[in-house]
């Protein structure tokens, strides 16, 4: 991860993309959004979605995994070049979270952040506040999911 | 495995602004917190107590998307799935306050904040709730202000 000094507004983050199964989206449901839309294929054709369709949650851990691993790979390219990797803190929420389209058994969802906001922390003056706009769209090009999350990333200035 | 509900018995007219209620408590377990960091926010400060020491969460706690999804099962056993639910267009804000540590026993607390018929659809109607995540001493771990959409009981009719 870059250090907070070096991320500049604007640059957009492709985290790439996930496909839907039922076996999944229902595994998903099971444990945390047991509704019968996102359960059962009879009676999710009989709901007004029309048919099986991922837990918006599901939608949404799923950009948290891709972004993750997103990460993960840029702390190792930096390592290879032998250079320092900022620290990520913990997110303190999110805001404006939108489930736009449902996300049907097979669909294709590629995820990206774009950075729209960056400044200093008050708090924590080892940290700069990265705000990013996450978001998500589906194989016709139809945004599917948004949310503007703020999350803490390490100073330059604060390593020794 | 939820039975499929033909016959919800709670509607949007059934949700009034102001009324409070209590969901839980829930006991959540070491185990589950590293289980759902490992599927889907594999971070340290999930899923390992020395990482995790070291992190600004200072120990191990539950990814904040777990505490969301925590608190969608709790209301979903709470009320809707008795309710004619339609899904959610999504959340004003969701706010992690404090760390979600495992052996916590969590409640939810969710109040109806507001209430509106939909414009576009004369048999649905929507319903903002602010939901707390709170602990055994009533400390408020997360906040979250959804929105839900409802068939009403009476399609077109005004409440």
């Amino acid at each position: 991860m870059k250090f907070f000094e070096d991320i500049k507004v604007g640059e957009v983050y492709a985290l790439g993309r996930h496909t839907f199964g039922a076996d999944e989206i229902k595994a998903f449901a099971r444990r945390f959004d047991p509704q019968p839309f996102h359960l059962d294929e009879r009676a999710a054709e009989e709901s007004h979605f029309g048919a099986l369709c991922a837990s918006g949650w599901h939608t949404a851990v799923t950009w948290m995994r891709l972004m993750v691993e997103f990460r993960r790979r840029a702390i190792e390219e930096a390592r290879a070049r032998g250079e320092q990797v900022a620290g990520v803190g913990p997110a303190l929420g999110f805001r404006e979270l939108k489930w736009l389209k449902p996300v049907y058994v097979g669909d294709t969802i590629e995820y990206r952040s774009e950075v729209i906001e960056t400044c200093r922390s008050n708090s924590r003056p080892g940290f700069g506040l990265m705000t990013i706009r996450a978001s998500g769209v589906n194989q016709n090009g139809e945004p599917v999911i948004s949310f503007i999350s703020t999350t803490l990333v390490e100073r330059r200035s604060a390593t020794p | 495995m939820t039975e499929v509900n033909h016959m919800p018995k709670l509607y949007w007219e059934d949700f009034q602004p102001g009324a409070v209620a209590v969901y839980g408590p829930r006991l959540v377990t070491r185990e589950e917190v590293v289980a759902f960091a490992a599927e889907f926010d594999p971070q340290p400060m999930h899923l390992d107590e020395a990482a995790a020491s070291a992190t600004l969460l200072g120990g191990l706690a539950a990814s904040g998307w777990h505490s969301c999804c925590l608190l969608m099962r709790m209301i979903a056993d709470g009320y809707l799935l008795d309710a004619a639910s339609m899904g959610s267009p999504g959340l004003e804000e969701v706010r992690w306050l404090k760390p979600l540590r495992p052996g916590t026993h969590i409640r939810v607390r969710s109040t109806v904040l507001e209430s509106r018929a939909s414009k576009s659809r004369s048999d649905m109607g929507l319903v903002k709730l602010k939901s707390e995540l709170v602990d055994e001493a009533d400390a408020v771990l997360t906040t979250f202000i959804a929105t839900q959409m409802l068939r009403r009981r009476q399609p077109g009719t005004q409440s």
